[in-house]
């Protein structure tokens, strides 16, 4: 017998720690192993906490210099250094709730037929690989199909309804934004609406309920705290979303006058000027927003996440 | 109470107005797919792949240093990202319940749900701002984080869903728990976090946002990854805001070379997961 097939028997035999040569090279291992397992997490959780103090810390010149007037002033003015955030925190807040209200009936249709009609065959694959094929086209080639085919349509709509054909602005953005988020809405409001007990489901078909009864009268109002907060997580994507919103909502820092006017949204205003901020005051007004951005989308990703844990737990 | 054949003629006209509203969604991606390649495939061919833009006014040109750029920052970011998120993937699917790995997972979801230009200034302030250039290196870490979140999710949920009991078998044979790990029940999840990972990658190859101030483009090409280099994605969003009808052309052909690529990736990890799925 090898003296190394013996101390391999020995290390399997013997459990105590520190025993035995083998044994305590193993355990040694083990808490390194451990040990790293624990650090890769640690990284990861360093890496969330110093983007946040990294943002704030950066952002500190604007906020002494402007304070909460940031918030309320509508001028952006790089030359003569007046920075207001208003008219980019009013031209996120139109279209990502324009997109929303688009989304809403498409993305709630999607989900209750694939919830509740058929879920195997040919039509129901079909949207799902479509909406799943829909998620995976990058943000860009999005504003690029809009640059070239909505401004256009939307043009033409201005010009039928007497409006300034702009053709870019804050509607065309939210028509785009509210494409690019239904299959994450239409995702989780499926779930959400698998997760409605079949007990209570079958016991309203018992009772003779058409199916359009028992969506409205037992499904929806089941489910309506989880679609609730499958729209906020909605909301919050679309509050992030730049490539497509900066290539079609026509970048301009004045006050919105209608949902047809260009304007800028908070990530396309930074965007377009991060590399061309010459000032260290004019930079920092942009992280500044970033951190608002950075803030706004947590909460609503927290918010949401909760609402939905809270549903599933009551399941 | 209504009358029967009411009801039931709501309950129609509800089942159409839900099909009609589910198949509309379908339209875009069809119209997104169609002016794509009816656009973009007449200035594919060769030429397009072996070579360098060329300027205003010139026929022809390719976009090579785009397709290498794209290749490198993804591969800076695949380098850093994943071994950090599948240790960190394992470590909250073996610490299921402990304090630590529920404030790791609220970070986790945090992380993912910072919008991509804010990842890009973090980028830009950690790493442009200090080696005074903006370069294929912070691309690549500003995707690093983008990726991160999404391979860490995954690998924590195809973990979970091993069973204990090869765990525990593993363990009653004397096997040492790093092993345990390493050699059962990571193989026993691999297809899951394969898919991850080429899920990440094709949503990563997509990014332009955070590659704006980072990467930044670059006409020429470009090897060295402290310089600025060109990717996909930014030819895209430059070419198709410029006022030329020559770089549309090569912009519709980008897209389209763009979209082959996510799709590719896309549909590997969907085989994968499909074709080479342990089940339990």
């Amino acid at each position: 017998m090898g003296k190394n097939q013996q101390q391999q028997k020995i290390c399997y035999v013997n459990t105590g720690p520190g025993q035995k040569p083998g044994v305590s090279k193993f355990f040694k291992k083990d808490f390194l192993f451990k040990f790293i397992l624990f650090f890769s997490g640690f990284l990861v959780f360093l890496l969330v906490l110093s983007i946040f103090v990294s943002l704030i810390l950066n952002s500190v010149p604007s906020l002494k210099e402007f304070g909460l007037k940031f918030f309320v002033s509508k001028t952006w003015d790089p030359v003569f250094e007046q920075f207001g955030a208003l008219p980019f925190i009013t031209g996120t807040l139109l279209t990502s709730f324009l997109a929303i209200l688009i989304t809403i009936p498409f993305s709630l249709a999607i989900s209750i037929y694939l919830a509740e009609f058929t879920k195997h065959g040919f039509y129901p694959g079909f949207l799902k690989n479509s909406i799943d094929l829909l998620a995976g086209v990058p943000s860009v080639v999005y504003g690029f199909f809009g640059i070239f085919v909505i401004v256009p349509v939307i043009r033409y709509l201005q010009i039928k309804l007497h409006i300034e054909p702009y053709g870019v602005g804050i509607f065309t953005a939210s028509i785009i934004l509210s494409i690019m988020i239904i299959p994450f809405s239409s995702s989780l409001g499926r779930e959400i609406i698998e997760m409605v007990p079949a007990e209570i489901k079958e016991a309203a078909y018992s009772l003779g309920s058409t199916r359009f009864e028992v969506i409205k009268y037992v499904i929806l109002p089941y489910a309506r705290s989880g679609i609730t907060a499958g729209i906020l997580l909605a909301l919050g994507r679309a509050i992030g979303e730049t490539m497509a919103v900066t290539m079609v909502i026509g970048n301009s820092n004045m006050m919105p006058e209608s949902i047809f006017s260009p304007s800028n949204t908070m990530a396309s205003v930074i965007a377009n000027e991060f590399t061309e901020a010459v000032t260290s005051i004019h930079l920092s007004s942009l992280i500044e927003i970033g951190v608002v951005l950075f803030l706004v989308t947590t909460m609503i990703s927290i918010t949401g996440k909760i609402i939905i844990k809270k549903f599933a737990v009551h399941q | 109470m209504e009358n029967i054949r009411k009801r039931i003629l709501k309950d129609r006209l509800f089942t159409l107005i839900v099909i009609v509203l589910s198949f509309t969604a379908c339209i875009p991606l069809l119209a997104i797919l169609g002016f794509i390649i009816k656009n973009g495939i007449s200035s594919i061919n060769l030429d397009f792949f072996i070579h360098l833009p060329k300027p205003v006014g010139e026929h022809g040109g390719g976009i090579s240093n785009a397709i290498i750029g794209t290749f490198i920052v993804v591969g800076i970011a695949f380098v850093i990202a994943t071994p950090l998120s599948l240790l960190a993937g394992i470590y909250l699917a073996e610490n299921k319940k402990n304090f630590f790995s529920d404030v790791l997972r609220v970070g986790i979801d945090i992380l993912a749900s910072i919008p991509s230009i804010v990842i890009g200034i973090i980028a830009y302030l950690w790493v442009v701002k200090p080696m005074k250039s903006f370069s294929a290196l912070s691309g690549g870490i500003a995707l690093a984080i983008i990726m991160l979140p999404v391979v860490i999710k995954s690998t924590e949920e195809t973990l979970s869903m091993v069973p204990d009991s090869l765990r525990e078998a593993s363990l009653a044979l004397g096997v040492p728990y790093f092993r345990t790990i390493l050699k059962v029940i990571v193989p026993a999840g691999l297809s899951g976090i394969i898919t991850g990972i080429l899920i990440a990658i094709s949503r990563i190859a997509g990014e332009t946002a955070p590659l704006l101030f980072t990467a930044f483009g670059n006409p020429f090409m470009n090897l060295n990854v402290t310089k600025p280099v060109n990717t996909i994605p930014l030819v895209v969003f430059n070419y198709s805001t410029s006022p030329y009808e020559q770089w549309h052309k090569i912009a519709w052909a980008a897209a389209l070379v763009l979209i082959a690529i996510v799709f590719v990736f896309n549909f590997l990890a969907r085989i994968i997961s499909k074709k080479w799925k342990t089940k339990f």
